[in-house]
């Protein structure tokens, strides 16, 4: 009698070998798709989208390029969402997370082909990740204590995250851009105060860090363009006309003169806001919400900056770096807190005119202005700032700093290649498989970067097996270099989140025997 | 044709042949459904045990699961025959009663109708066949009783709690960390257990989980996590001390329930309502500062003009904060939820040490944490995990962990895992089908062989030789009198459970097989599937 069918019609189900082969098959493709992007030489992939205007992205970021595929493959999925993880957590590294994991499946699958059972090659790749670890823990560097020291690593971290991206032509303005601006942060991680501000024309390396806060907005008309010791008040609040909260409030009237009436006590009704908004002592009034021609006329006789319609995030950074609060009632001005700075005017980037505040009060924020030919480079340009900035705010926290350059691969692979020769059983081969899917990322930069890969890694292996040696690859000039002179340092916790959540992921996939796909959602095409 | 006869002998038809019907009966229904059954437990066959594998499961809307709890699986399967459904019903009661052994019970089940069809394929009823399977099981539930320890711990003693939690996280894929994770779940049952009553309300216990860091990040805390920030940014990001008001009613001016209009006709109207909408708001707010409140948590949102006074009165808020969460903030600060201002008084207010936000990541996530509250007894378990698929994994084995420790303190009974109690019962069963004349000796002795089934699954999956290692073990367990030996699967070097610390609760093994001959006796007795086929 034929097998009762107990799933749906369209669901389909893979299992044992089958399905472990669909999920090597997803992971591997995923990784060799993003792997051509891996280290200073890769190259960028164009995407576009399936959307309305079938806009176009170039872009070198692996979490961009994942995001943005449509995947039906469940095992790829796990891959994308590792890699969106990284991105949220640390900000880079979501490159190397997705072809650390490939690789490891890659190994995983020979391993299984010579009949070993999963769950002993996932055991291996646990003590080989513990191990890998360590090894990464006993060589690190925290120059915690030295200031200067530690200003030349964000530095050099930087340099090296940026390096691989399209501002690597200008990495050192660009590195220290960002360095400047997380120094400014004093340690928290909220990037929201660091203002991005895309224009195009000009050079990449026109771009430049803007010590005060710029607003993209205009000056109202009649108003004053240029205010010297501006006390500013920050403001939400509704300046069209001011509704009456109360529900079910409406006006009814009689007669034409009842409306006059009654407009002429909403007037007033502005009047006195405007009045008491006065009160304040202010000479720039910032609001999120509209503010109407009737008010704005006001704000103008009594020469008052008045801004309207700053987005929300523009508000909360403008209240941060002022020093200002944030106002939705007027009616106690001696304590609310008004933001202060040395210089309010309008400047000219390129064709735009921008709200220039300078000599703030609150050093928090900062904003860099980002120029470029066109908008694909301003967009790449601000995702690579973003990772060396999300970097180096993490690096801030956690100050311990690795060579980079398949270094810390190479440190690993040679623990793990020693502790697989240590242990007993068939775990041994999934460790060795472990150290080698590690020398598989130096291999892959050099690959990209055009250089003999089986030489130079045999060579670094070489390197390495003296003790404390710092030896990378130098993609630039094609060779075995010293890292630490070369100036090339990674943060130690952007290694420990790919080691960590590749392996997881690895783990993740390797355990699965059956995948049982549900019948798409059908979708409703009716008129 | 169904045809029947009138009293006039005229035949008239009850249930028309068509061809959009298909229609199944006598022994063909039986097996039809028996193999139906069986595909199914055949499918969380390989789930079993610390060494089985996990499923990955890609839903309608390509929503990826990986998992390994049977529950999950069989309810994300989309199962479309009625007797899988059955299948996925009897997993989804044992998850709801005990929490734990859902794929037990299923392959306990599979392995009850592969015997059944036997005994049908040599002509015994199928309603003789589920009254063995009945008396087996009393006899089963009964042995299993006998060989039973009663499990001491206490407050201080936690370890048999964490031994029995590690031993339920062993088959999960977070078994790399079981260890920690079994005390936070025994923690958190502790804290919120009445050992009195013997019960726990699993309720008090949130599990929230955040992408990011690692596992072993994980932790337990001692109060209330809520994913909100504070309504306005610039309120204090932490507050010692917190005396919290619990709100249900808007910063915002009232809404009669009743339809209404206020019709504003004169100037003087206007104004009276203007300064009648000021005056509610600094009402309002006012009553909090009143009573002492140094933290507002709302359900509802804040006009702009109220949020502006509270940051400006210092007192910072958080606004629509879900039910559920108000609910245990409320329990575990001691505070009442205030539906109106006006009912507002200091002892309506909740009391927590420490009110703090924290971010994670490089996003702009922020969480409210609420700790060393007045009454601990809510408690949240904080999930940390590499992506989005493991802290669902995760929070699906604490729940499991959870349960079990639940369980435990209702009930202190143990038996040993590892198939140790499979093969006790086995034994006890096959000897005692011999007492019973008749017919249903044989369906005794079929459920004495289903019994089996689990240690060999288990065996199977731990790559062992299912049969020899089964009757070695068997064998051991008989020469020694002793039901403590089952099979070793993490392949320590001793048989005995008792030495690896296999726990699993008495009335979690005796609910598997209750519920499991539950249903088998269900589809044995159904003959007859009619079905519309597709239209």
């Amino acid at each position: 009698m034929a097998i009762e069918k107990i799933l749906k019609d369209d669901a389909s189900e893979e299992k044992g070998e089958r399905a472990r082969m669909a999920s090597f098959v997803g992971a591997i493709a995923i990784t060799d798709l993003v792997k051509t992007t891996l280290g200073p030489k890769g190259m960028d992939k164009i995407l576009q989208s399936t959307g309305r205007g079938h806009e176009v992205t170039v872009t070198n970021d692996g979490a961009t390029i994942l995001k943005s595929l449509h995947i039906d493959n469940p095992a790829a999925k796990v891959l994308i969402d590792i890699s969106k993880v990284q991105d949220d957590e640390v900000g880079d590294g979501t490159t190397s997370v997705v072809v650390l994991a490939g690789e490891l499946l890659r190994e995983a699958e020979k391993l299984v082909a010579a009949k070993i059972h999963p769950m002993t090659i996932i055991s291996g790749y646990r003590m080989a990740a513990e191990c890998a670890r360590n090894a990464l823990l006993q060589r690190v560097v925290d120059n915690k204590e030295n200031a200067e020291k530690f200003k030349s690593d964000l530095m050099k971290i930087a340099m090296t995250t940026l390096s691989s991206k399209i501002l690597s032509q200008d990495k050192e303005h660009f590195a220290q851009l960002a360095v400047d601006a997380v120094m400014r942060l004093k340690g928290s991680t909220n990037l929201e105060a660091i203002q991005i501000i895309k224009k195009p024309g000009g050079s990449l390396k026109d771009s430049f860090l803007d010590e005060g806060f710029i607003l993209d907005k205009k000056i109202g008309l009649g108003q004053p363009k240029r205010i010297e010791n501006a006390k500013i008040l920050v403001a939400n609040t509704a300046m069209d006309t001011d509704k009456v909260k109360i529900y079910g409030a409406r006006v009814r009237v009689d007669s034409m003169s009842k409306v006059a009436e009654i407009e002429g006590a909403e007037k007033e009704k502005m009047r006195e806001k405007v009045k008491k908004i006065l009160g304040h002592g202010i000479n720039c009034f910032v609001n999120r919400q509209l503010i109407y021609n009737f008010p704005e006329e006001l704000f103008a006789d009594a020469g008052i900056l008045a801004i309207e319609h700053a987005d929300f995030d523009g508000i909360e950074r403008l209240a941060l770096v002022t020093g200002g609060e944030i106002a939705s009632t007027f009616d106690n001005p001696e304590s609310v807190k008004l933001g202060h700075c040395k210089l309010i005017e309008e400047i000219m980037i390129g064709e735009d005119k921008l709200i220039h505040f300078s000599g703030v009060e609150m050093g928090q924020a900062c904003t860099i202005v980002l120029r470029g030919a066109s908008h694909h480079v301003l967009d790449e340009a601000e995702r690579s700032l973003h990772d060396a900035l999300c970097v180096l705010s993490q690096t801030v926290n956690d100050t311990r700093v690795l060579l980079g350059g398949g270094w810390p691969e190479m440190v690993m692979a040679k623990e793990v290649d020693e502790l697989a020769r240590k242990t007993p059983g068939k775990k041994s081969h999934a460790i060795e498989a472990f150290s080698r899917a590690l020398v598989a990322i130096p291999t892959i930069i050099a690959d990209n970067a055009g250089l003999d890969s089986a030489d130079l890694v045999a060579k670094l292996r070489a390197e390495h097996h003296k003790e404390g040696c710092n030896a990378g690859i130098d993609v630039i000039s094609g060779s075995v270099g010293d890292m630490a002179e070369l100036g090339i340092s990674e943060a130690f916790k952007v290694k420990q989140a790919v080691l960590l959540s590749a392996t997881e992921a690895a783990e993740m996939i390797l355990r699965v025997d059956e995948i049982i796909t549900c019948a798409p959602r059908k979708r409703e095409d009716r008129m | 044709m169904a045809l029947a006869f009138d009293e006039y002998g005229r035949p008239f038809i009850i249930l028309k042949e068509q061809e959009q019907k298909t229609r199944l009966s006598g022994l063909e229904a039986q097996k039809a459904n028996i193999s139906a059954g069986r595909a199914v437990s055949r499918i969380l066959r390989t789930s079993l045990g610390p060494k089985g594998m996990d499923k990955m499961l890609q839903s309608p809307d390509g929503d990826v699961t990986i998992t390994n709890d049977g529950a999950t699986i069989l309810e994300q399967m989309d199962v479309d025959n009625q007797i899988a459904k059955l299948m996925v019903e009897l997993s989804r009661s044992q998850d709801y009663e005990i929490g734990d052994g859902t794929t037990g019970v299923v392959v306990m089940a599979g392995a009850l109708l592969e015997q059944a069809e036997r005994l049908l394929e040599r002509g015994i009823h199928p309603i003789r066949i589920a009254e063995g399977y009945e008396m087996a099981s009393r006899i089963a539930v009964e042995h299993l009783e006998r060989i039973a320890q009663k499990f001491d711990f206490g407050p201080t003693n936690i370890e048999p709690l964490v031994q029995t939690c590690m031993t339920t996280l062993s088959s999960k894929i977070v078994n790399r960390c079981k260890r920690a994770l079994a005390e936070i779940s025994v923690k958190a049952v502790l804290s919120v257990a009445d050992l009195e009553r013997k019960d726990v309300n699993l309720d008090l216990i949130k599990v929230e989980g955040k992408v990011g860091g690692k596992l072993e990040d994980t932790e337990l805390i001692y109060g209330i996590t809520v994913d909100k920030d504070m309504s306005h940014p610039q309120m204090p990001k932490q507050i010692e001390d917190a005396k919290i008001a619990i709100l249900t009613c808007p910063f915002e001016p009232p809404k009669p329930k009743t339809k209404h209009k206020v019709d504003i006709d004169t100037v003087e109207k206007f104004q009276t309502l203007r300064q009648q909408e000021q005056k509610y708001f600094d009402d309002m707010v006012q009553k909090c500062k009143d009573v002492g409140a140094t933290l507002v948590i709302c359900q509802w949102g804040f006009d702009d003009e109220a949020n502006h006074l509270l940051m400006h009165q210092n007192l910072p808020a958080v606004r629509w904060v879900g039910g559920v969460e108000l609910e245990l903030i409320a329990i575990a600060t001691g505070g009442r939820i205030v539906p109106r201002f006006q009912e507002l008084t200091p002892e309506k207010l909740g009391r927590a040490g420490l009110v703090r936000e924290k971010s994670f990541g490089t996003t702009k996530d922020k969480m409210l944490y609420i700790e060393h509250c007045a009454n601990s007894r809510a408690v949240t378990i904080f999930i940390r995990g590499g992506n989005k698929m493991m802290i669902e994994e995760t929070k699906r084995s604490i729940h499991d962990a959870l349960c079990v420790a639940r369980n435990l303190i209702r009930n202190n009974f143990i038996v040993y895992g590892g198939g140790a109690a499979e093969i006790s019962c086995s034994i006890a069963v096959e000897a005692a089908a011999d007492k019973y004349p008749g017919v249903e000796q044989y369906a005794i002795r079929a459920f004495a062989d289903a019994l089996d089934a689990v240690p060999v699954a288990l065996a199977e999956n731990s790559g062992l030789q299912p049969i020899e290692t089964l009757s070695a073990v068997k064998s051991q367990q008989i020469k020694e009198n002793n039901p403590h030996f089952g099979i070793d699967c993490n392949d320590v070097g001793t048989n005995d459970m008792c030495e690896q610390n296999v726990f699993e609760t008495l009335i979690g093994k005796q609910q598997q097989i209750l519920l499991a001959t539950q249903v088998v006796k269900m589809i044995l007795k159904i003959d007859d599937v009619i079905s519309p086929s597709d239209y």
